[in-house]
């Protein structure tokens, strides 16, 4: 019998669990006991977005006196309250506030903060301290802690590109990259490595690299042809906007609605690095972003899924608050935060605008840690040992999820 | 091939030391490996970067800010010339002569892991490397501390007296000589004075600007001194954990990633007593009797590069079509040479592989064959200024003179092909079943050359190919 003619009987196989195949049993044991646990999806802005252009403390003069050609003309913010207002690109943001979904962060960084992309990516990404190197990342090293002893399978977390980030990749599990299940079903068809994948057997040989290998290309298929069986094909059947975000956005709502076994979702969105000519570039990525998250919130509002979608939106650093010389802004430190979703209450703005007076060297303090908030996802949201994750103890943030 | 022998340590050897290359000849462990060493003896910088007098017309701290126009095109060409290096460099070790000197360049590279967005400086330490690479590790260790490149990247330009940073006495003790555990914070702090005042000119030289330096009496590692930056590196050589730190490094990369703490500390003892000589330390190891035993429980996972050069060099060196192509598949793979993601280099070993990069790294013998070309998208690293690396490849082909690579294997039959091609190509021989998959693959191709091209082709995009 083949794998997909297996899956298809045992999906209709009532009778006890003798039925159903090894690797099915396998993430039945992982980390999803529920089939309605609870998903966070995150949503990474790479580049370094200018978070004093997206959610603008419109009465503060300073802010306008430091970006005279770059400021966002005070008549076109939505406001939120008398102190911030967002950047009118995010009028989709804005209806999922009035909503009730949307809890904005200011000033959200960390100690010591590193200017440079790759760096200060890595320690968002690692949850590390600034001058510490971290080799897995704070969502892998939650698909390590998930369940030890039991199987976990790629498709556990799921990054929707051609190559893994960083944060997915665990000490001993990684989460597994894909364009969408039916490439990557593609993709272990191609050539021989399905049927190599086949040849594995499970000799639980650790040191063994061969065997390590033989593992990661045995899960690798076997999550394809789960993502390819259970999962929507066609992603979901809202119509989504036509940009990147977009289509990955319709894949992982397809994905939620079909119920697979996926607690985490992985996407990025880049250009965010506006030296020059912020404004078109800025306005019109924010659009980009609000407008596909938009649609993905209903949709999952339409589905029944929202209340158990987390969307965490973040980016590696802020900008300078005074605009550079090109109409653009230079690399700066603490930035806003979005979580969208969850249960329906009152949206809020979780935190105080930014002090736009006392600066370090330019650059806004921090008063969230932002592992103070993945503390929060892990433990509430998610319901694992975020000390255990994080490597310390963080307060966490109270009210938040 | 003459006598069409399959000899395992030799071509063991050669995984490890040569980049995959396959010798011509059957000969002793012994000769191999001298040979080795002496084909490494000579020394030729890589010069590409533009020469220094057009670059000193006006350093690159000397443009003005508002020079927006002018610091771009600056930037931009040092991308451009980044990524030549890298090619260059990436065709030394998949063609040059010096195959183990570039091999041991190569670990060198991740151990004083550095970036820098000056060309001229990452040539400048690039050299350094491969010069002293089989030289004598406190003249390199000291050297690579005074490039530019390095004093940049772990901040020392910033260290002056009363005003310390750390960054870089920190580093040296934890990355590039001792390791953590074995010095004080107080030795970060007092190492950090000794320290200040290194710094470099605007045409990119050392310099020491004794007015920044902090010239008061520092106690560093149990020793009290007016120390410079000089003195704490030969305290930190003094040290012999400082040898032991730096062979047990060796010994994960060119031995198993399981430590032997008997063997390592065998090593480091004639490392430190040869003055860290290091051609004698890796002569020692590719000497033992025990390098080439049970080689299958000393499995190494091949780096991205290791795997690129490793099929460009059995098969003759062959050279891409377009040197920008490999550059794209270090991109996929996580390993762009002078990129690396931080000063404590690259974690290698199995952090190498995930779902998406064993997929691509299994296909990329045909995508470098031209028989498919890549539908994989690299990363976007979010850095406006990074696009030099094309994001696809759409032709990541290299020049295979395939009816060259076949006639090495004309005395052997047909039937014995594909188990000889694997004794060759593969550290660890695959399960028969894995066998019978190639050679079901594969057979009923009557031209000779296209069989062995196809063999070759399936045997090195099975996962075994990953092992060194």
């Amino acid at each position: 019998m083949k794998r997909r003619d297996f899956i298809k009987t045992s999906v209709f196989a009532t009778a006890g669990t003798m039925l159903i195949p090894q690797f099915l049993k396998a993430h039945q044991s992982g980390i999803a006991k529920d089939a309605n646990g609870k998903i966070l999806v995150v949503i990474q802005l790479s580049g370094g977005n200018d978070g004093l252009n997206t959610v603008i403390p419109y009465r503060n003069d300073i802010y306008y006196k430091e970006r005279p050609q770059i400021a966002i003309e005070k008549q076109k913010i939505l406001t939120l309250n008398d102190e911030i207002g967002l950047n009118p690109a995010l009028e989709s943001l804005r209806r999922l506030y009035d909503d009730g979904r949307v809890r904005i962060l200011n000033n959200v960084g960390y100690p010591n903060p590193d200017r440079s992309h790759f760096r200060s990516m890595d320690i968002w990404q690692t949850a590390s301290n600034a001058d510490e190197y971290l080799s897995a990342g704070w969502l892998g090293r939650y698909l390590d802690a998930s369940c030890s002893g039991c199987d976990i399978k790629p498709h556990h977390m799921l990054e929707i590109d051609d190559t893994l980030s960083l944060a997915m990749k665990g000490e001993k599990a990684n989460g597994l990259a894909m364009l969408d299940p039916r490439k990557l079903y593609q993709q272990t068809r191609n050539g021989v490595a399905g049927s190599l994948a086949k040849t594995f057997k499970d000799h639980a040989d650790e040191h063994n690299q061969v065997s390590y290998l033989y593992k990661t290309l045995a899960d690798t298929e076997s999550s394809a042809d789960y993502l390819f069986e259970k999962g929507n094909l066609k992603g979901s059947q809202t119509e989504y906007p036509n940009t990147e975000l977009g289509k990955g956005l319709k894949t992982i709502a397809g994905l939620i609605t079909s119920g697979v076994d996926t607690q985490v979702y992985y996407v990025s969105l880049s250009g965010f690095d506006t030296h020059i000519g912020q404004r078109n570039q800025q306005d019109r990525l924010l659009k980009q972003y609000a407008d596909a998250v938009g649609v993905f919130v209903e949709d999952m509002k339409k589905q029944g899924q929202l209340d158990r979608t987390m969307v965490l939106t973040f980016s590696e650093f802020g900008r300078r608050v005074k605009q550079n010389g090109s109409n653009g802004t230079d690399h700066g430190t603490a930035n806003n935060v979005f979580l969208i979703g969850g249960p329906a209450r009152s949206s809020v703005v979780y935190n105080e605008a930014p002090n736009l007076t006392d600066l370090d060297g330019g650059d806004l303090k921090y008063s969230l840690d932002f592992r103070d908030l993945y503390s929060s996802l892990l433990k509430d949201w998610l319901g694992a040992d975020d000390e255990a994750i994080l490597g310390k103890s963080f307060a966490g943030l109270k009210g938040i999820v | 091939m003459k006598d069409a022998v399959i000899n395992n340590s030799l071509l063991h050897l050669y995984r490890r030391a040569g980049f995959g290359s396959i010798p011509e000849k059957d000969i002793s462990i012994k000769k191999a490996v001298s040979r080795l060493f002496q084909e490494s003896e000579t020394f030729a910088p890589i010069k590409i970067v533009r020469s220094e007098s057009e670059k000193t017309e006006m350093s690159d701290v000397m443009i003005p800010v508002s020079a927006v126009d002018m610091r771009k095109d600056r930037m931009r060409k040092n991308r451009e010339e980044i990524r030549d290096l890298n090619a260059t460099w990436m065709s030394k070790m998949a063609q040059g002569e010096n195959v183990l000197r570039e091999q041991m360049s190569l670990f060198w590279h991740g151990h004083f892991a550095c970036r820098s967005a000056d060309s001229a400086a990452v040539e400048s330490y690039l050299n350094t490397i491969r010069k002293n690479a089989l030289g004598n590790f406190g003249t390199l260790l000291l050297e690579v501390s005074k490039e530019p490149a390095m004093l940049q990247f772990l901040n020392n330009q910033q260290n002056r007296k009363n005003k310390p940073n750390e960054n870089f006495a920190r580093e040296v003790m934890e990355l590039f000589t001792l390791g953590r555990g074995n010095y004080t914070e107080m030795d970060v702090k007092e190492g950090a004075r000794a320290f200040t005042g290194w710094g470099f000119d605007g045409k990119g030289e050392f310099q020491f600007r004794e007015n920044l330096h902090d010239n008061k009496t520092k106690k560093f590692l149990g020793k009290e001194g007016d120390f410079r930056g000089e003195d704490i590196i030969k305290i930190l050589l003094e040290q012999k954990q400082t040898a032991r730190f730096v062979t047990g490094k060796i010994y994960r990369s060119f031995v198993s990633e399981v430590p032997d703490n008997q063997r390592i500390n065998a090593l480091a003892e004639g490392f430190y007593k040869s003055n860290y000589d290091i051609s004698q330390l890796m002569r020692t190891i590719f000497s033992a009797d025990w390098y080439y035993e049970n080689v299958s429980k000393a499995m190494l996972i091949k780096s991205p590069v290791e795997l690129v050069v490793g099929i460009q060099r059995t098969l003759g060196g062959a050279e891409f079509a377009d040197k920008e192509h490999v550059l794209y598949i270090q991109k996929v793979l996580g390993q762009v040479l002078f990129y690396p993601p931080n000063v404590a280099g690259w974690p290698g070993g199995r952090n190498w592989i995930d779902s998406s990069s064993l997929l691509f790294r299994m296909q990329l013998p045909y995508l470098m064959a031209g028989v498919a070309t890549p539908k994989v998208k690299a990363k976007e690293s979010g850095d406006v200024n990074d696009q030099t690396v094309k994001k696809k490849g759409e032709n990541a082909k290299i020049k295979v003179d395939w009816s060259k690579w076949a006639s090495r294997f004309g005395k052997i039959s047909d039937e014995k092909l594909l188990p000889f091609l694997s004794a060759e190509l593969l550290a660890v021989q695959p399960k028969p079943s894995v066998m019978t998959l190639i050679s079901d693959k594969n057979k009923d191709i009557p031209d000779r050359t296209e069989r062995i091209r196809r063999l070759t082709l399936s045997i090195m995009s099975l996962p075994e190919y990953q092992i060194s």
